[in-house]
């Protein structure tokens, strides 16, 4: 099954992210959804070692992962977590084209179906044609 | 004369103790632009970089330039972490194994670095970063190596200067002084002094030891 990673500036956001997406993939504990963000004092921004460790935690328990970052450097940061994976974990973790909330959402919902990662991937990317209005 | 593993240590603490000296002016730049933590995340992942380096023994480039690049990605939550963090590991994948160099490999070892850079942000020149400052000391240390190491660091230097310095009426197109669109013109771009500093603790170290 595939995990996914939410990455944010913020902790706060991040959590509150992942408690969206576990409500809507059905509560069933089956898909694995992190959240992490923050630095060690406090503040707003994430580390690549940081989210490097969630990476191999995560592939622990799942086949391979979807991060979901948010904006700047949480986009650069989870490239290079990948880099910094071995080549053959490093194959198995897909950075989303996505906003990072409705892009959680789909993709926690499209994982908790059992599709591989391009699928949910493709599905975390279609949240951006989530129209919230018709003007 | 060559550069040498203990020239990368000298340059180290040099940038260390220049953007302790800077931080207040780094963070001026990015709060005009960015988002004001510059000078605050230079300063603490060079300072751990230094606590991770000092009094320790490399026997090659490779080491020392690892550790600096898993020193600064593990310690700051800004572009700067994974980007100058991939400058410096991809100089050490290149120049693995070796403890001392001519200035015409290390330049080839530098572009590697630029060319991850440029890589992982998308990124090249023009576009109002760090890369405007290092592209072009690149290629006058290159370029220059055959007139002596002096010569090729004092060309590498004014180039960084240069290109910092031509940030100021670039706009941005990347990160958050991106999302200002025309207000980001006439502001110099903090990670390009960042890295003028860096270049230029390089050619202290280098030259003047």
């Amino acid at each position: 099954m595939v995990g996914i990673l939410v990455v944010s500036h913020s902790l706060s956001a991040a959590e509150g992210i992942v408690q969206i997406a576990l409500e809507m993939s059905g509560g069933s504990g089956m898909v694995k959804i992190a959240g992490i963000g923050g630095n060690d004092t406090g503040g707003l921004g994430i580390t690549a070692q940081k989210i490097l460790d969630s990476l191999k935690q995560i592939l622990e328990h799942s086949n391979e992962v979807l991060i979901l970052p948010d904006i700047g450097s949480s986009i650069l940061s989870a490239r290079n977590a990948i880099e910094l994976l071995p080549p053959e974990d490093a194959s198995k973790v897909i950075i989303a084209d996505a906003p990072i909330l409705e892009g959680a959402l789909m993709a926690a919902i499209e994982a908790s179906l059992g599709s591989d990662l391009l699928k949910v991937a493709a599905s975390a990317g279609e949240a951006r044609n989530l129209r919230k209005t018709d003007h | 004369m060559a550069f040498t593993v203990e020239m990368v240590r000298l340059s180290l603490e040099k940038l260390n103790v220049l953007i302790e000296e800077k931080r207040e002016y780094l963070t001026d730049l990015d709060s005009a632009i960015g988002d004001a933590d510059h000078g605050i995340n230079m300063n603490r992942g060079m300072k751990h970089i230094i606590e991770k380096i000092r009094g320790k023994e490399y026997s090659d480039f490779g080491g020392i330039f690892r550790d600096a690049a898993m020193t600064i990605m593990s310690a700051v939550g800004g572009s700067a972490g994974p980007l100058f963090g991939t400058f410096f590991m991809k100089i050490g994948q290149k120049l693995i194994g070796k403890s001392e160099v001519s200035i015409e490999e290390l330049a080839v070892a530098m572009q590697d670095g630029l060319d991850g850079i440029m890589f992982l942000g998308r990124s090249g020149v023009g576009d109002k970063t760090m890369i405007d400052a290092i592209a072009p000391a690149v290629e006058a240390l290159r370029e220059n190596s055959s007139d002596g190491d002096s010569a090729a660091w004092n060309k590498a230097v004014i180039a960084a200067e240069l290109g910092m310095k031509g940030t100021i009426p670039m706009l941005s197109r990347r990160g958050r002084s991106s999302y200002l669109g025309e207000r980001s013109i006439g502001h110099q771009d903090p990670g390009a002094t960042t890295s003028y500093y860096l270049i230029s603790c390089f050619r202290d170290a280098s030259v003047e030891g």
